[in-house]
């Protein structure tokens, strides 16, 4: 049945997703007649409204999508004629006898990737020759390039950290997927939780905690009453739904999230998101931050002497033709009464703007104040230790906290200023090594090119801070500087 | 307390974790008038822990102290009684993410084994989502249901005691991510398929020690048209932050050619804070292979 609650699982216009063509990812958004550049291919995702997710599409002439039918089984080389070594082949780059222009006309005779791959192959000289495995390897490479297929995927932190990592390293300080996946589980984000986070990777880290904190919860309840085939939709909200919030702590202006888009989540998902510039938390910690409404009139009145600045170069420049035409003097009053009316508008538009951003302020300020967050995660390009040692004075006793750092030399300060200052216990310095395999019968081994780093990550647990001073710990936690000695004990 | 959500007093009937040190935790359930016995004295439930806020640092008999941390699964990775090998922190969070499990995420597991990984799904699933476990040996099944139980997350959670290869997992078209740790996991590829919800998309993850075990998964994902075939290994590396000494050497004095003779540096030696790998460090735990099911 299509149509079986099936709605969740089908693109639908204006939705955010993910392009994806072997292990290339792109983030997109479902919009009318919009061109998208995608492996050196233009195509509109028009077409693709109504399908399921995961489908796979071939591009064809026009950069129209369609469906791809059946599942491409069946090898070209269904020859069965294979050589057993290399050993008299030799690569002098003349055994495909298809120039670069032959293959151009295929393409524009429509034909599929696959029938293009099989006139390569019938045109090799060499590929009868080749071990079974070697024309594997070969038609693989060649689908690689060929084949114009792309599948739309619904985004998720798995898919979206990868696309960054592959893509646009930098945005995210380099920090790779499985980083990130060590983060997510040694914060213990889940749902109900308050987590404060700062970060500084596109927004990627942030809408990975949201995804993880699954929003406004609710679950949808159909029923189905028979005699009229009426379906009763049930909203309901488990008890304590929507405690959970993520607060989102920003250097300068305005949070950045434009990765957060790109994970598609509905409205209500927002709802739990707050934020809170990093330039007043002084001012919190100390008690001093006032978030009540100020004074209207002195607002109002910084406000016109801005929309009297800006009307002065316009003023200026009818200052002529107004001198000159006296009889148009009726038609300048209208105008100036319609001036004085967009201007009161905008001062209208900007105390709203302002209050509402007073409003979200003040929330999140309530957050805050009570020192009892849940997790800590940063992962920024800014120096972690002066982060950390701020905000880690917003977790409540027995909370994990997470750093991530590019560079190792940050994260040993940070663990020695903790050790310094106590108030925390279980720190470790750790990073993941990363390996991925090809498995294939009588080929398994590991992938030659492995990622070289992706980055570090300091963890730990608050504890209640100690009263008396935290200089003479009890019991040292580095271990003790090894002495020369044949056996070591273990613990 | 529970294992799926904060709560800030230690309360008669919670399970609390007692840090003692960097490589020593346990586990304690909290009771009216008992007593536990830790190296460093005794801690006595009601007047050490009932009532008081977790995270306090609390003073055993013999002087020395502890602090008492609020279960979470990590912790409870590292200090639950083993009954099989279990699965740790850096593989769990790995597969977490690649299963794109989230609060609502529908999870079918087996084995169960001693719980470590299922506490983690739990945690990352709740309020709204369910874990169906599958565990073959009896008492182990037992013994999971009781401490899911004692950690109040048995809401969120069905155990069944019964091999997955013949009898799968006792739930059709519902599952959006399959999790196996089985000595043969390519028996059990069919069962999880018909576990998985129809629609595309649902993500299974296979654990496996031997490299033989993943080839034969592999194979089997493969005929059951199983997509986006993935194997990959994580380790963990930790790095023992410490200061070190170390001593320069003493070269004579050095002679200019001008004839003026400095003296030698009066320090002995340089002071650096840096990082050292542990002296072994696990270097295997096993294969994970991740797949995605087509729409059915």
């Amino acid at each position: 049945m299509a149509d079986n609650g099936d709605e969740e699982y089908r693109i639908q216009q204006g939705d955010y997703v993910v392009l994806k063509r072997g292990d290339i990812f792109k983030a997109v958004q479902i919009v009318p007649k919009k061109k998208i550049i995608f492996e050196k291919q233009w195509f509109f995702l028009d077409n693709a409204v109504g399908n399921l997710y995961s489908t796979t599409f071939e591009i064809s002439s026009g950069g129209i999508l369609q469906p791809q039918k059946l599942k491409e089984t069946g090898n070209p080389s269904d020859l069965k004629e294979a050589g057993t070594d290399n050993r008299n082949i030799v690569d002098d780059g003349k055994s495909q006898k298809l120039t670069r222009d032959d293959i151009e006309t295929l393409k524009e005779q429509g034909l599929k990737g696959q029938e293009i791959i099989q006139q390569l192959i019938e045109n090799s000289s060499t590929f009868r020759d080749k071990t079974e495995y070697a024309q594997d390897k070969y038609i693989k490479k060649k689908k690689k390039k060929y084949e114009n297929t792309v599948t739309i995927l619904k985004p998720s932190c798995r898919i979206l950290a990868m696309m960054y990592h592959g893509r646009e390293p930098g945005k995210i300080c380099h920090l790779r997927y499985d980083t990130l996946a060590q983060m997510l589980t040694l914060a213990n984000i889940h749902a109900h939780s308050k987590v404060l986070v700062f970060e500084t990777c596109a927004g990627l880290v942030l809408g990975s905690i949201m995804e993880r904190m699954g929003g406004k919860l609710c679950r949808i309840l159909h029923f189905r009453v028979s005699f009229n085939s009426l379906r009763m939709i049930v909203v309901w909200f488990p008890p304590r739904a929507g405690y959970g919030s993520v607060i989102q702590m920003y250097p300068g202006g305005g949070p950045v999230r434009a990765g957060v888009e790109s994970f598609g989540f509905p409205a209500h998902f927002h709802d739990t998101l707050h934020e809170f510039p990093i330039c007043h938390v002084n001012a919190l910690l100390a008690g001093e931050l006032d978030t009540t409404a100020k004074d209207p009139t002195a607002e109002e009145k910084l406000n016109l002497a801005a929309d009297e600045e800006q009307i002065q170069p316009e003023a200026e420049q009818q200052g002529s033709p107004e001198e000159q035409n006296m009889e148009t003097n009726a038609a300048q009053d209208q105008e100036k009464i319609e001036k004085e009316k967009r201007r009161e508008a905008k001062a209208q538009e900007r105390k709203v703007k302002l209050e509402e951003k007073r409003k979200k302020l003040a929330a999140a300020a309530a957050l805050l104040e009570g020192r009892n967050a849940d997790g800590l995660v940063i992962a920024s390009r800014f120096h972690p230790c002066p982060v950390l040692m701020t905000l880690l004075k917003f977790l409540a006793p027995s909370r994990p906290f997470v750093v991530y750092s590019q560079y190792k030399e940050t994260l040993i300060e940070c663990y020695t200023k903790l050790k310094e200052q106590g108030g925390t216990v279980n720190l470790r310095l750790s990073d993941t090594w990363l390996r991925h395999y090809q498995v294939l019968p009588n080929r398994t081994h590991p992938v030659l090119l492995m990622s070289g780093g992706g980055g570090y990550l300091l963890s730990g647990t608050t504890v209640a801070m100690d009263q008396s001073k935290p200089a003479a710990s009890q019991r040292s936690e580095e271990p003790a500087p090894k002495r020369q000695k044949v056996k070591d004990t273990e613990g | 307390m529970s294992f799926v959500e904060y709560s800030d007093c230690i309360q008669d009937g919670d399970v609390a974790i007692v840090y003692l040190s960097h490589n020593s935790v346990m586990p304690v359930k909290v009771q009216q008038g008992a007593q536990t016995q830790t190296r460093y004295g005794v801690i006595r439930h009601s007047t050490d822990l009932i009532g008081q806020p977790y995270g306090s640092k609390v003073t055993c008999s013999k002087g020395g102290w502890v602090y008492v941390l609020h279960p979470t699964p990590e912790l409870w990775t590292v200090a639950l009684p083993h009954r099989t090998q279990i699965l740790y922190t850096t593989d769990i969070a790995t597969i977490t993410m690649m299963l794109e499990l989230k609060p609502g995420s529908i999870v079918c597991e087996s084995g169960t084994g001693s719980g470590s990984l299922s506490h983690a799904i739990l945690r990352t699933i709740a309020p709204t989502g369910h874990l169906h476990t599958v565990e073959f040996h009896q008492q182990r099944a037992e013994k999971v249901q009781e401490e899911f139980a004692e950690h109040r997350v048995d809401h969120l959670v069905t155990v069944r005691n019964q091999d997955v290869c013949k009898d799968g997992f006792g739930v059709t078209g519902v599952a959006d991510a399959i999790f196996l740790d089985i000595p043969s996991p390519w028996e059990a590829v069919g069962h999880a398929k018909a576990a998985m919800k129809r629609q595309a998309g649902g993500r299974l993850c296979s654990f496996s020690p031997c490299i033989e075990q993943v080839q034969r998964t592999c194979q089997a994902l493969v005929d059951q048209g199983f997509e986006e075939i993935n194997t990959l290994e994580v380790l963990l590396r930790i790095h023992d932050v410490r200061t070190v000494s170390l001593p320069l050497p003493d070269f004579g004095p050095d002679c200019r050619s001008d004839g003026v003779e400095e003296t030698s540096p009066n320090y002995a030696a340089v002071s650096l804070k840096t990082t050292t790998p542990p002296r072994e460090i696990p270097g295997h735990t096993g294969y994970l292979t991740f797949a995605t099911k087509p729409r059915t």
